[in-house]
């Protein structure tokens, strides 16, 4: 059983995208990478410096990016795009609508310092959208990996899989909650602890929250089953029926707004099939503010502490 | 080649073009914008022959044209990519982002088409919000800018082929053109934006242009 005391702080999501990129990039040479003038803060610069032939920073464009890598992806390539979570999705949406999603190109959509975590630069850099924005294009896949090995799990699996891809990354080093060679394939959920009480979903970096939550729930006799949803869409629903029927209580715990989000996809998932009562851990209906990113986690309730809070409050509707 | 209608609105004519060169047959044309039928309203990637983008939300096209364009470098192949674009559309932010790429990139396998026709849904383009000087805007950007009569068939073959010689840099042809060309009450006249001839008109509108 995986507990909070024997988590190690790993790299961050975004670079470990990077060395990730870098490995299927040496492997298959149809992949080709653009970024949008943050190559160094997403860390796809892992990949430009060794392959300066298949690397295109073509400067602040992240709409022009998006259209580029349809061209590309409509020629035979396997474009890996990159940018802050925020404006890839918010700046590029039409272009991924029209030039990736409908047309079901193999476009891969990297969008880094997902989430509040990113800290000190403020709401206009904070993704708390993306989530909602990247299921509502049809056929994509959306993944939030939770440590460096299930990003660089994911990023093989991206390139392997024909059709569009959206990961998020995250700015701060995370902890690892996973084995180096952990087995790892869109819309299979990992189980990172079982527990019979109630379950918690939750996705990256909320899951190591999640551990450290059950940790302190297991001392007041609590037993919580802790699943790393890293992927929204699509959903593991298998895996959901099975906690509902075996645990019958659910916390969903993201790094994103209430609305649209995992605990969206969750809660339409478990009142499709067996319903249970579902407590929500998120941002809610607003944005943040900056600070550092303990601090913002801590003020706006995405914590262990909110997890524990959010098991009792869905124990006592069981 | 590739071919990208980057001002959608204009499939119609591409469909009219694609059947004619065998892409599907000529009697699928009167299936337009009916359910159930490959002659969407604005051209689809995937869904019909010969359709190498989904277009129709203004501004996309070149930015499409710039990836294949990089394919071709990549991969060292010889096929060219044109991307044929209203005025109007030009006003959109995402295609001057796509023409400096193009031109910092030195795309000489990429050809932009201008249908230069002066009007948008609105009116006139001139009183809308201006794109004058157009041809020394994307010459700015490093294109090499060709102006032509877009009614003089043989003067735009003359400027595809000077387009195709040039391999250092992309080319704007920037095609002169007068909406609802040959039909009196149609020339010039915005009414028919987007919109379609009653029967009437449309018996007209034929036997002028048989004329």
């Amino acid at each position: 059983m995986t507990t909070a005391n024997a988590l190690h702080m790993g790299l961050a999501t975004r670079e470990a995208y990077g060395q990730a990129l870098l490995e299927v990039g040496t492997e298959n040479k149809d992949i080709v990478v653009i970024d949008a003038d943050l190559a160094k803060s997403t860390f796809s610069w892992t990949f430009g410096k060794v392959f300066p032939e298949r690397f295109f920073n073509i400067g602040i464009q992240e709409a022009n990016m998006v259209g580029i890598a349809s061209g590309l992806a409509s020629s035979g390539k396997i474009p890996f795009i990159s940018s802050f979570a925020a404006f890839i999705l918010c700046k590029g949406f039409d272009q991924l609508r029209m030039g990736a999603a409908y047309p079901k190109l193999n476009v891969k959509v990297a969008g880094s310092h997902g989430g509040i975590s990113i800290g000190e630069d403020g709401v206009s850099q904070q993704s708390v959208e993306d989530v909602s924005l990247a299921c509502s294009l049809p056929g994509f896949i959306v993944c939030i990996p939770s440590d460096e090995h299930t990003m660089r799990a994911a990023v093989r699996a991206a390139a392997e899989i024909d059709g569009p891809v959206y990961l998020r990354l995250g700015r701060p080093k995370t902890h690892i909650v996973h084995e180096p060679g952990v087995h790892f394939e869109f819309g299979h959920s990992i189980e990172v602890r079982d527990g019979h009480d109630l379950t918690i979903i939750a996705n990256g970096l909320l899951v190591a929250q999640a551990l450290m939550a059950a940790d302190a729930l297991a001392k007041k006799g609590v037993e919580a089953r802790v699943i790393d949803m890293h992927t929204i869409k699509p959903l593991d629903v298998a895996a959901l029926e099975r906690a509902s029927h075996e645990t019958g209580a659910f916390v969903v715990a993201e790094e994103h707004m209430h609305h649209g989000g995992l605990g969206s996809v969750v809660a339409q998932a478990l009142v499709a099939g067996t319903p249970a009562p579902v407590e929500y851990v998120n941002l809610g209906d607003r944005y943040a503010e900056s600070g550092k990113p303990d601090d913002l986690l801590e003020k706006y309730g995405m914590t262990a502490k909110t997890i524990v809070a959010a098991a009792e409050r869905v124990l006592a509707r069981k | 080649d590739r071919f990208i209608l980057s001002k959608g609105h204009g499939v119609p004519a591409l469909y009219a073009a694609l059947a004619e060169a065998g892409y599907f047959p000529t009697s699928e044309l009167m299936q337009l914008r009916q359910v159930n039928s490959r002659m969407q309203g604005h051209p689809v990637q995937g869904l019909t022959p010969g359709i190498e983008a989904s277009t129709g939300s203004l501004g996309q096209g070149l930015s499409v044209g710039v990836g294949h364009a990089l394919a071709a470098r990549l991969d060292g192949k010889a096929f060219r990519t044109y991307v044929l674009l209203g005025d109007g559309e030009c006003q959109e932010g995402q295609v001057w982002e796509a023409a400096m790429t193009a031109g910092n990139y030195e795309l000489g396998s990429l050809t932009a088409i201008v249908d230069s026709n002066r009007y948008q849904l609105d009116g006139a383009v001139e009183d809308i919000n201006s794109l004058t000087p157009l041809d020394a805007k994307f010459e700015s950007f490093g294109w090499r800018v060709i102006g032509v009569d877009g009614h003089d068939v043989g003067a735009v073959r003359v400027a595809l082929h000077q387009a195709k010689e040039s391999h250092d840099v992309p080319v704007c042809i920037i095609a002169h053109t007068t909406k609802g060309k040959g039909i009196t009450f149609m020339e010039n006249n915005n009414e028919f934006h987007g919109k379609s001839p009653s029967s009437d008109q449309l018996q007209v509108a034929l036997s002028q242009l048989a004329e």
